[in-house]
């Protein structure tokens, strides 16, 4: 069976960590990064870019573009995909012909800063 | 890092908030900034042993409102709490703080702080000049000198604009939305400034000071996620984050200044670079150009070459043109003159910048510039003085050892 590990915590606290206790979070995960690589148990790992940089892609017969996070409390999180586009309009343009197929709720696009790929522990090339 | 640098960190971090929420409670500049005074000095007296109190804004401004009403007390009763007794309450006090003061709080605290400073009613060198003395803290000179005025004319300045805003007509209260979106661009400004009063160092101290930097980029978040559709706002932290990846890379194990072509680009961060880059690509989305959004574009096209030669010299020129039409300034032409240099030669840039001679005289870089132009034409004399009159309008000792290596070249020819 896979499972996603949806990472949760408070952004400004997390922002607010200097480079020192960021590396150090890093160090200690990397440890366990690295046990569950050898148990077969890894899949990609990102680490997404703050809610600041997101853009939402409201779905529906006229999808409306929004900056920002996804705000809405009613609807939960059902799924993600994680794709390889140029830029943000690329991005959209999936999103939206992924919400023509699927046309309720909502894409919360986020540049996420991909850790590793599937199976390795080698940093994954992030394409600027 | 030493006992000290952790405190002065600290204590720099947690400044706007603390100020902005002892402002909200005291409703007076002046007593705001005393209690966060008296509350740093308690704090530099406790902390090194007791350790950091879990959440420092929250002390800081349990311990200054304490630490001022206690003064006002003394005053009227000619009875002081024994500030003993202040501090050892502090335990479960400062939970209770804690826990009440929450994020949005602090958030809409510094935000009424930074648009007081920008009232409309305040001339803008006195908005600006107010915000990073409450703000950011920064000492009188400091400010000064990122208006290129004296000391003491600034010092008037914020007095001046400190009474105004005593004055009952200048509310503390948070301007409404449309008010807000009015002063934005003032606030945008100032905190440009912060940031790049921190990447330019000052005093000649220290040759980067992060905290500065990093509240800056701290605060441009707060705003974009206020304003979450302006392009110019995406923009700014965009630009930050992409001149800020570049931290570790611009001075070497001595301290002297490696200019961008010398630096080692494997020490650029790259996550900073990233979301800049993710940022500017969502502002640009939106066809709604500005200075901002120009100037984050010339650093992203220096962050997206992975070595100084791929460097796309001919866009940064077509960018610095565009900025000049919307925003004519001579540093703007300065910085372009740059990039002709490396597109047609120094003789080039030189012709560009002579028209700046007598706007620019007491400018570092300009001097800077042209002395290195002058140096690569090979026309030593000219160069000699330029550089003699750039390291005369130094600001830091790292700008003043650069300057003297081209001297030393100059002399060994």
């Amino acid at each position: 069976m896979h499972y996603v590990l949806l990472c949760y915590h408070m952004e400004k606290t997390v922002r607010a960590w200097s480079q020192a206790e960021d590396d150090a979070v890093m160090a200690r995960l990397t440890v366990v990064h690295e046990q569950l690589l050898q148990e077969g148990k890894l899949g990609p790992v990102a680490r997404l870019m703050p809610t600041t940089a997101a853009t939402t892609l409201r779905k529906g017969k006229e999808p409306v573009v929004l900056d920002g996070p996804f705000a809405e409390t009613k609807e939960q999180l059902l799924g993600f995909y994680v794709i390889d586009c140029k830029d943000l309009e690329d991005a959209l343009s999936v999103a939206r012909r992924l919400g023509v197929a699927n046309p309720d709720g909502a894409y919360e696009i986020r540049p996420i800063m991909l850790m590793y790929e599937s199976g390795s522990l080698t940093p994954a090339v992030s394409r600027a | 890092m030493n006992d000290l640098r952790w405190i002065d960190f600290a204590l720099t971090s947690a400044r706007p908030q603390a100020v902005a929420a002892l402002l909200r409670y005291f409703r007076d500049l002046d007593t705001a900034e005393e209690a966060f005074q008296n509350a740093c000095l308690k704090a530099l007296q406790t902390w090194p042993q007791n350790g950091a109190p879990r959440d420092p804004a929250a002390w800081l401004i349990f311990v200054g409102r304490n630490a001022a009403l206690d003064g006002v007390r003394r005053q009227s009763k000619q009875q002081p709490l024994p500030p003993e007794e202040l501090l050892s309450d502090l335990g479960d006090a400062e939970a209770d703080m804690a826990e009440r003061l929450d994020s949005a709080d602090y958030r809409d605290d510094v935000l009424r702080l930074l648009f007081i400073c920008c009232h409309p009613d305040l001339p803008q060198t006195q908005q600006i000049a107010l915000a990073l003395r409450i703000v950011c803290g920064l000492t009188v000179p400091e400010i000064a000198r990122a208006f290129l005025v004296k000391p003491s004319a600034m010092e008037q300045r914020i007095t001046r604009a400190k009474a105004k805003v005593a004055e009952a007509d200048v509310p503390f209260e948070a301007p409404d939305a449309i008010e807000r979106s009015q002063r934005l661009a003032a606030v945008a400004a100032m905190v440009y400034l912060v940031f790049n009063e921190g990447y330019s160092a000052s005093a000649g101290e220290m040759p980067l000071r992060a905290p500065l930097c990093e509240e800056a980029i701290r605060l441009a978040r707060l705003l974009l996620a206020l304003f979450a559709s302006e392009p110019e706002i995406m923009a700014l932290l965009a630009l930050m984050l992409l001149q800020y990846s570049r931290a570790a890379a611009r001075f070497d194990a001595n301290g002297a200044i490696v200019l961008l072509d010398d630096q080692e680009r494997g020490k650029w961060d790259k996550r900073m670079i990233a979301e800049g880059l993710a940022l500017l690509d969502k502002a640009l989305r939106h066809r709604r150009p500005g200075p901002y959004q120009f100037q984050a574009a010339v650093a992203a096209i220096h962050a997206r070459a992975t070595a100084a030669a791929d460097t796309d010299w001919a866009e940064i020129d077509a960018l610095y043109a565009g900025l000049e039409r919307l925003q004519p300034s001579p540093v703007v032409t300065l910085n372009r003159a740059v990039a002709v240099s490396k597109l047609q030669g120094p003789e080039a840039a030189l012709a560009m910048i002579s028209p700046l001679a007598a706007s620019l005289d007491g400018y570092f870089y300009f001097h800077g510039a042209r002395g290195a132009f002058l140096m690569e034409l090979n026309r030593r004399d000219e160069a000699r003085v330029a550089f003699d009159k750039a390291i005369a309008l130094a600001h830091t000792a790292a700008e003043a050892a650069h300057i003297r290596q081209h001297l030393d070249k100059l002399a060994e020819k």
